[in-house]
């Protein structure tokens, strides 16, 4: 996919135990093709105060508003991470403008990343994230400038809180993006009915899990219809039919993050185990068979 | 269809009011809720208290019984926690959990070493174990008298012969660290068992005479935490996250990732610095 020659279809997401080399590996090691490391940017960021994540009856919702070293200092993760893992290190890379975004993206794969994936959909950190990814114009300059800045793969996380994410999703492919990750989560709120206030301390966050999963689908399904890139579908899968119906709606590939919540790092091999077996009830002989199947009709 | 896969009852957060609240020492305060939930964790579990438009923390369980009380023990250290002790019975705070794994349960001769509010957990701990253990002998460490945490208490689970104290200033029990007297109880007895939770430092010392002596330890960590479901990587110490692998390890894991246990920690940036 996109000249990362996955092993299987199965990614971790960013922002899941995405800051060291030896999380990494445990990812791995419970059945990952690939994995995506925590968003990093240009300085070190603390994030914002607990509570960063909430439970709702459908999902989590969290704002951990991109904590991470720095790319600098992130570098060391980055090199380690390339000589233990044996499958496609990519690098989620978020910045306050596109010669940023540029820099950070240089920097990770001067140090051995595969590719990088463009954190343009973060849905609550002011000046960066969706506030890149919801803006055609502006999303079009970011991965114009890193796609001349690297030679590796750039991927764009896009955001589902825009009015049409195909339109997003074309912008970023004229400005030669490799693929596209369809979805990062969704911007929402719980409040506290006794304390009579916003949970987390950003007060809005970003949904993910079970209850976003037919959003991620309808925008896969409506993104493969109009571009020719491949797309990485992401948002709520937990089992392996989740991640057929994603395939089946056009991703090439697939991102796991909230679920491993429950299942741990183990869900990567439960899910490729359940795909195989799917693909051999019914006859297909590869993943790239039942790809965008359900577009035939 | 089950509408949410990982959704576990224990990480959905519940209001309560604050029942009651007890100083312990000049900057230690021990508060309990009323929680079904949290009153039904085990010796070295932990909870997440929101104290709210403040901050969210994670506190180690003191003690929770069958009648839906749990407790926990909070020392003054920063903001949150001085806001916590500003807190009054009846206030609202929110809690999540129980969290983590727990210590086994082991008979025999037993050895806990506590530094700090290192104790709370043990003294949970120590109620459980003390009538099947053979012996239970209890460590206890602090700065100064002041700091030294729950003596009366563990006088009567372990009794008065059995519970070593030491501080740093000598204003009660032996003037030295809690791992001073450890290696003449070691080398005089042979246990079968060491908990311990305090100082990383300390439980560092800890371990390592556990292993000169061959002796099975158990310790209880802590770290930054953000999600406390295993997710977001705060609070990882090796390849092992603390919220959900831990927060009690064994001396065979503990080896595993030496090169962090009392070394090193995540700040909130998730950049390694120095303990």
């Amino acid at each position: 996919m996109a000249g990362l020659g996955l092993a299987n279809p199965t990614i971790l997401a960013s922002g899941i135990l995405g800051y060291s080399a030896e999380t990494l590996e445990s990812i791995v090691e419970g059945g990952a093709g690939a994995v995506v490391t925590k968003s990093v940017g240009l300085k070190p960021r603390s994030g914002y105060a607990n509570p960063t994540i909430v439970q709702t009856s459908c999902g989590l919702i969290n704002a951990m508003g991109l904590p991470n070293p720095g790319i600098d200092e992130f570098v060391k993760e980055i090199r380690e991470a390339k000589a233990v893992l044996d499958v496609p290190l990519i690098v989620s890379v978020y910045g306050f403008s596109a010669e940023e975004n540029a820099k950070v993206s240089k920097k990770a794969v001067d140090s051995g990343a595969d590719a990088i994936e463009l954190n343009v959909s973060c849905p609550h950190v002011k000046e960066t994230g969706s506030e890149i990814g919801q803006n055609p114009k502006i999303l079009a300059e970011v991965v114009g400038k890193v796609k001349a800045a690297v030679d590796k793969p750039v991927f764009v996380k896009l955001s589902p809180n825009v009015t049409s994410i195909v339109e997003i999703a074309e912008a970023a492919v004229k400005a030669g993006a490799d693929a596209v990750t369809a979805i990062n989560t969704i911007k929402a709120m719980a409040i506290d009915t006794e304390a009579t206030m916003p949970i987390l301390s950003n007060k809005t966050g970003g949904l993910s899990g079970p209850a976003i999963k037919p959003i991620g689908i309808r925008c896969v399904y409506e993104v493969y219809e109009q571009v020719k890139v491949p797309i990485i579908g992401c948002g709520g899968i937990a089992n392996w039919r989740d991640a057929v119906e994603f395939l089946l709606a056009g991703a090439s590939a697939v991102q796991i993050g909230t679920a491993l919540a429950l299942k741990g790092p183990s869900i990567f091999k439960a899910v490729i185990r359940g795909i195989d077996v799917y693909l051999k009830r019914n006859n297909f002989r590869s993943v790239n068979e039942i790809v965008g199947l359900s577009h035939r009709s | 269809m089950r509408l949410s896969v990982y959704r576990t009852a224990a990480n959905q957060l519940r209001t309560t009011r604050i029942l009651n609240t007890k100083t312990e020492s000049p900057t230690v305060k021990t508060f309990t809720f009323k929680d079904k939930m949290c009153a039904k964790a085990k010796p070295g579990q932990f909870l997440m208290l929101w104290i709210p438009g403040v901050d969210e923390i994670p506190l180690s369980i003191l003690d929770a019984n069958g009648n839906g009380i749990v407790s926990v023990v909070v020392k003054k250290v920063g903001e949150a926690t001085r806001a916590l002790h500003n807190k009054k019975r009846g206030e609202i705070v929110g809690l999540r959990g129980p969290f983590g794994n727990s210590f086994t349960l082991k008979e025999g001769k037993i050895l806990m070493v506590g530094g700090g509010t290192g104790t709370a957990p043990l003294l949970f701990l120590a109620k459980k174990v003390a009538s099947k253990a053979a012996k239970l002998v209890f460590v206890i460490g602090a700065k100064t008298k002041e700091e030294l945490l729950f003596i009366d208490k563990l006088e009567e689970v372990c009794g008065k012969r059995d519970l070593v104290a030491t501080t740093e200033d000598g204003s009660y029990g032996i003037k030295c660290l809690a791992t001073t007297p450890l290696e003449s109880l070691l080398a005089k007895e042979k246990f079968d068992m060491i908990y311990t939770c305090g100082p990383e430092q300390m439980m560092r010392k800890v371990l390592d005479l556990a292993e000169i002596y061959g002796i099975a330890l158990e310790a209880s960590l802590e770290r930054l935490m953000r999600c406390a479901i295993g997710l977001c990587g705060s609070c990882v110490v090796g390849k092992y996250r603390v919220c959900r692998d831990g927060p009690v390890f064994t001396a065979s894991q503990l080896r595993e990732v030496k090169k962090e246990f009392g070394v090193s920690k995540l700040d909130f940036n998730g950049k390694r610095i120095p303990l």
